[in-house]
């Protein structure tokens, strides 16, 4: 079973880089599948400071992505997210699946996305162009998308 | 015991972590939320009128205890 990579980072990513590193130097790697999340400047948003617990929000990516891993038959899989001040048009996560078929990496890297977006231990503090702050709230929309992949 | 807060709950207590030695009757979340909330107006504000997953968890010395709001996603 692929051995996840988890980081959660101030710096940008290279999802280019990211992307090649799954299929280096290996030859079973039919299709890489990935989903770069960005920023996007809703209601006046001026930038979103992004926190997390360090270690045990680290740890709990790495249980979904084993999950992943295990429930489809993957190569790689990479989970890069980025932590502290972000603006409008920052890239803030990119999920990376490999495996020698495409529906597998399709589908494993909605997965992850669509649990990132809802359960990953982040909290997210938004600065609003009037000068005033806010703390993001659960969304019943993203809970509903992370729904559809409950096991059967 | 190492007591951590995140996001609104350390905004409002204005500390991101703090190291406390509470009595030997806090043997358990409740009590020591009732216990830190307590330690200043902060910190009552914080932990006033929430409800709490796990109250009756254990707690002892040498844990490490974090408290937060519901998590919002990536």
């Amino acid at each position: 079973m692929a051995t996840p990579t988890i980081r959660v980072q101030q710096d940008a990513f290279d999802p280019g880089a990211e992307i090649a590193g799954l299929a280096a130097g290996r030859t079973d790697v039919g299709g890489i599948a990935s989903f770069s999340g960005v920023c996007r400047a809703d209601d006046g948003l001026r930038a979103m400071v992004l926190e997390h617990y360090p270690g045990m929000t680290e740890r709990a990516l790495g249980r979904i992505a084993a999950e992943a891993c295990a429930r489809w038959p993957l190569t790689g899989c990479t989970i890069i997210h980025r932590v502290g001040r972000l603006l409008p048009g920052d890239p803030i996560v990119l999920v990376v699946t490999a495996s020698a078929h495409r529906m597998a990496a399709l589908e494993s890297c909605a997965f992850l996305i669509d649990w990132l977006k809802t359960r990953a231990p982040f909290w997210k503090h938004e600065e609003l162009a009037d000068g005033s702050t806010r703390w993001v709230e659960a969304r019943a929309a993203d809970e509903d998308a992370a729904a559809r992949w409950a096991a059967a | 015991m190492q007591i951590l807060y995140f996001a609104w709950v350390r905004q409002k207590i204005g500390l991101a972590e703090e190291q406390v030695t509470p009595p030997e009757q806090v043997r358990d979340v409740a009590g020591l939320i009732a216990w830190l909330a307590a330690r200043s107006p902060g910190h009552a504000a914080a932990f006033a009128d929430q409800e709490f997953c796990a109250p009756d968890a254990p707690v002892a010395p040498g844990d490490e205890v974090a408290f937060f709001p519901p998590v919002t996603g990536g």
